[in-house]
């Protein structure tokens, strides 16, 4: 089980409170996530990443064990400590006034 | 029991404003996707309780909200722009070429005898259209491929596709129009477009007779007579009597003629609305005086309308999707500031008063008519 913490404007569209649970078939990467979490929350399709070329948004962060993920691979292995749901993996709006 | 409800989009959220029809006393419902940039709201002509509003957020990205209740509930649908094929490169603001992305949807246009039909207008400008309640989307790609798309270039707010205009007696015919490449113009629903820019002059592009090139902030039709359009340019209110295929100037006694909205009365079309301001580079009312300015005549005299608006340290704008008309007896005008005002009056502009003064920026203002 892997916990994704969303941040307020996407729990708001995807209609959750607090962290979302999400069962992963295969290995737990940025991408099988994504996957997942849009699976589940087709409302999110686009918001995290580009649904076309699959990038991360610009705005758009991955923490987790105190680590910046956002520049590694999508299909890099995500800590164990995700996936094996001891940590959250955190998906954070940049810092940015307005 | 007739009456008027007011969508109202605004840098952090949308509102719902609602009034019988005397339309003294509002109800104010929201805010609605609070946080988010709101641009649009439109209800369908067809189905008034069927809404869509684009949701954005320079975070997150595109969202298209639907409504089948009148904005009570809301629900997400399709976000997926994709341009046609591939959609190569318009010009940057320096003039050298930039390739075409998708930044957000400026205007969502409901068709007006299907409810699930909506036109989107984007930024970076391109038209889509989507038939089945705004799941999915298509581009209209006629317009951006025509031929003039790689010399299009951006007005300051971005290269947007703001205005989209359906010929009640035409089905075939649309209007739309993009800061800063012009008006353009289809005869045949969608697949062919050209450009109607004869008679505009702009003296910020190399041509200032250019075909295309030029910042059209906004086009207004009164529905009973489709030929005659109305058009706030960047500098410039301008008229056309055929459709487009050539604009005058009706500028006239404007005390300036910049400025972003324009509307046409829904029952008189000579009648029009427009509000000045200073500059292009001062987006507030001259002299600290929020004024609309009326012309009976179609054009050229102009009247300014003050009763009930600020007179004195006034510096707001009037963003050009935030003024709309209602069709009752005793025609409604509403805008809104960039202030976070929205002011109304139901005497064709005689009188103004705000129904709220304190929302956040408003983007964007449709008055829809109940019956």
């Amino acid at each position: 089980m892997i916990k994704v913490v969303l941040p307020a404007h996407l729990r708001t569209l995807a209609r959750v409170d607090g962290a979302v649970d999400l069962d992963l078939e295969g290995p737990a990467t940025q991408r099988s996530v994504l996957n997942a979490l849009e699976h589940r929350y087709p409302m999110l399709l686009g918001t995290i990443r580009d649904p076309v070329t699959q990038q991360r948004r610009a705005f758009v962060r991955f923490f987790a064990c105190s680590r910046d993920l956002s520049h590694e691979v999508p299909d890099a292995p995500l800590p164990e400590a995700v996936a094996t749901g001891a940590e959250p993996l955190l998906v954070v709006g940049a810092i940015a006034g307005g | 029991m007739s009456g008027v409800r007011l969508l109202v989009g605004t840098r952090k959220g949308a509102f719902v404003l609602t009034s019988d029809a005397k339309r003294e006393r509002w109800d104010i419902s929201g805010p609605h996707f609070g946080g988010w940039e709101i641009y649009h709201l439109k209800g369908s002509p067809a189905d008034p309780n069927r809404l869509y509003a684009s949701q954005t957020s320079g975070w997150f990205g595109q969202i298209i909200q639907r409504s089948n209740d009148g904005g009570t509930t809301w629900e997400p649908v399709g976000n997926q722009f994709v341009y046609d094929g591939v959609p190569g490169t318009h010009q940057w603001y320096d003039g050298t070429p930039h390739p075409w992305e998708f930044k957000r949807v400026w205007h969502l246009e409901p068709s007006l005898t299907d409810p699930d039909t909506v036109y989107a207008g984007i930024e970076d400008a391109a038209l889509f259209r989507s038939t089945d309640g705004g799941q999915t989307w298509h581009e209209l790609s006629g317009l951006r491929g025509h031929g003039s798309g790689p010399s299009w270039q951006p007005g300051a707010g971005g290269m947007c596709l703001h205005t989209i205009i359906q010929d009640p007696s035409n089905p075939n015919r649309m209007f739309v129009a993009i800061s800063a490449a012009g008006a353009f113009r289809t005869d045949d629903a969608g697949v062919t477009w050209k450009p109607i820019n004869q008679g505009l002059r702009s003296e910020h592009i190399p041509d200032p007779n250019a075909e295309v090139g030029h910042c059209v902030h906004r086009i207004a039709m009164n529905c009973a007579r489709p030929e005659t359009l109305y058009m706030q340019k960047h500098w410039d209110v301008m008229r056309s009597d055929d459709a487009g295929d050539s604009w005058r100037e009706v500028s006239g006694n404007l005390p300036s003629d910049f400025g972003f909205p324009i509307d046409v009365h829904p029952h008189e079309p000579d009648t029009v609305f427009v509000v000045p301001i200073k500059s292009d580079s001062e987006h507030y009312p001259p002299d600290g005086k929020l004024r609309v300015y009326r012309s009976r005549s179609g054009g050229n005299e102009w009247e300014a309308l003050t009763n009930g608006l600020p007179q004195k340290d006034c510096y707001v704008n009037v963003l050009r999707d935030a003024m709309s008309v209602d069709s009752l007896d005793s025609c409604g005008v509403y805008f809104g500031t960039t202030g976070g005002q929205v002011y109304a009056s139901a005497n064709a502009g005689d009188s103004w008063s705000a129904i709220v003064r304190d929302l956040p920026a408003v983007l964007s203002v449709e008055a829809q008519t109940l019956a």
